[in-house]
């Protein structure tokens, strides 16, 4: 039984999000098929994309952090994104911008990120900052600091170039930025590949620094270029539909109490499952039994925010 | 051969390892004694290359460990730490297997299997072998990882008070477990220990350290006298041979020393 766990709670969850994605594509459809099929895919595409790359950037997170509380989003990197995003709309005028095209802008932005994040968290995370706790407190200042530096610029900022902003904040699991999909899907895809030829080194990096470098990894190296796909990854979900701060934290830990087993090989397609059964699932639950619009966001954090709550009174307690 | 040349460590002004220049013999058991903050397990994890060097170089059969890729060294030299603590929830067998992953690079063969149920065996942890890392008691998780190192079948085991959590038998199974690895397989393990009676009974060489720097070094015969041992412990200890091996008697102490270790309450 202990055994075959894994496989079994593969197959139920894969049968589960296709059921999910199934109902997602036809439940309530009352137009024309050659307009509802595409007009859904698209906005599916974009979830599936979003649950994929918060599924994947929190445990690889918590993988090259060892811990299973702090995630990116926790840490600030979401907020960072939206920074960077004003900051360039700030320095550049929005209609500079404009002229680019949301990919190129797109593009710009998550390098940008990478540059600033690598800076900011690899001295953060590389073992310098000890204690748990102190991280966390960290990471909950950075993403405070961030969010009011953002505010202070979108004040100061030119009225017409603010709109711009605004709507390009105004991303939500019902408001999909979708003319960035195409780009998006490139860069989870790309971070795929990458990640795919590290796979074999993530169990052992879960050990820890030392156990790590003893069984023969080049761990800095390895630290660095996971944080670089984890950072790709964030700013995709959060230019799609915005931070969400808990999410990761929720469908992670679901995973590795589901999972029945710590290799990678089994949680991060078990986390993938999950957030794509929980987006997907969620949007059609709130979509045609309550008619809600934005309440998805809300429902996930509430649930996540409670999952947050309890891991830490779990870790103090023990 | 373990070459380690002008080696320094300082964590601000404290310098913990002061200039180190030692050479650690191929084959057999070499002990590193000396008092707490001495410097040893500084010394033993930057020679595992898992702290990085102020100054100097260590080398491992000529390889320079700064340069040498880190696969390559880890199919040389494994290193056990005191504290092992992981935050993933593994079986026995699990962490043992990877021992096996300097070779197999996350591909276990039949071979790596073997190698895996054969150090379950040594360290007498077969039936544990299923059971979690957070079910089992101190001593048997140190054994478990203790295994771990040995099935990463290494010329040079790196052990970090191995003894730590061990009551007497296993602790004494532990030494012939080395001892063994030593003398039928030709392996060069590098204990810290704290208690000079195993140091005594169980290694080649001995190496004294104190406030960072190597004050002796030799055969536990040469080493295990009671005027050598006061100079490294600060503390008068007696020596009686038995079974034709030095052992000291430390439990008693000495006036000198109990009166300054242990201030009045005055200061």
């Amino acid at each position: 039984m202990a055994r075959h766990r894994p496989t079994i709670v593969l197959v139920l969850l894969s049968l589960l999000a296709l059921a999910a994605m199934a109902a997602f594509m036809t439940v309530g459809a009352k137009g024309q098929w050659s307009f509802v099929l595409p007009f859904r895919g698209i906005r599916l595409a974009a979830l599936l994309l979003v649950a994929y790359a918060v599924a994947v950037s929190t445990v690889l997170f918590q993988t090259i952090t060892n811990n299973r509380i702090l995630t990116p989003s926790i840490m600030g990197f979401d907020a960072l994104y939206i920074l960077i995003q004003t900051v360039v709309v700030f320095a550049f005028g929005s209609a500079h911008l404009a002229s680019l095209g949301p990919n190129v802008l797109f593009v710009v932005e998550v390098a940008v990120m990478v540059a600033f994040s690598a800076l900011l968290y690899r001295w953060l995370l590389s073992g310098d900052v000890r204690g748990l706790h102190l991280l966390l407190l960290v990471g909950v200042i950075f993403g405070a600091l961030f969010r009011s530096l953002s505010n202070l610029m979108q004040r100061m900022i030119d009225p017409l170039d603010f709109a711009v902003l605004q709507d390009r904040f105004f991303a939500s699991f019902n408001t999909v930025h979708s003319e960035i999909l195409g780009m998006a899907g490139l860069a989870v895809v790309a971070v795929s590949v990458a990640g795919w030829r590290l796979f074999r080194t993530f169990d052992v990096l879960a050990l820890g620094r030392e156990n790590a470098i003893n069984l023969g990894l080049e761990h800095r190296r390895l630290i660095s270029v996971v944080l670089v796909l984890v950072t790709i990854l964030v700013s995709v979900s959060t230019a799609l539909v915005g931070p969400v701060t808990f999410f990761g934290l929720l469908v992670a830990n679901l995973a590795y109490q589901l999972a029945g087993s710590p290799r990678h090989g089994v949680v991060l397609p078990v986390a993938i499952l999950l957030a794509v059964i929980c987006l997907v699932g969620g949007q059609i639950v709130l979509q045609h039994l309550f008619a809600f619009d934005t309440a998805l966001s809300v429902v996930i954090e509430f649930l996540g925010g409670i999952t947050f709550i309890l891991l830490l009174l779990s870790r103090t307690r023990r | 051969m373990i070459e380690i040349e002008n080696v320094s460590k300082a964590y601000g002004r404290s310098v913990v390892v002061d200039g180190v220049t030692l050479t650690l013999p191929s084959r057999g058991i070499t002990s590193i004694i000396g008092p707490n903050g001495a410097g040893k397990s500084t010394l033993l994890s930057m020679v595992s290359r898992l702290l990085p060097m102020d100054r100097g170089h260590v080398r491992v059969d000529g390889l320079d460990i700064a340069d040498a890729a880190s696969d390559v060294l880890a199919r040389r030299l494994s290193i056990l730490r005191q504290d092992n603590s992981i935050s993933v929830r593994l079986t026995v067998r699990e962490l043992v297997t990877f021992g096996r992953y300097p070779h197999s690079k996350g591909r276990p063969t039949a071979a790596d299997r073997e190698h895996v149920e054969r150090a379950l065996g040594y360290l007498g942890l077969d039936g544990l072998a299923d059971r979690f890392l957070d079910e089992l008691s101190g001593g048997q998780r140190q054994r478990a990882f203790v295994a771990m190192v040995l099935c990463q079948d290494t010329d040079y085991m790196l052990l970090d008070e191995p003894l730590n959590n061990l009551d007497m038998k296993h602790a004494v199974s532990m030494m012939q477990l080395l001892r063994g690895a030593a003398d039928e397989f030709g392996k060069t393990v590098v204990l810290v220990l704290h208690d000079i009676n195993f140091a005594s009974c169980y290694s080649d060489h001995i190496v004294a350290m104190r406030d960072g720097r190597v004050i002796h070094q030799g055969s536990p015969e040469a080493l295990i006298r009671p005027d050598v041992l006061a100079e490294i412990y600060d503390l008068d200890i007696a020596v009686e041979t038995i079974g034709g091996r030095p052992i000291g008697i430390y439990y008693l102490g000495s006036g000198s020393a109990r009166r300054q270790q242990m201030p009045g309450p005055n200061g």
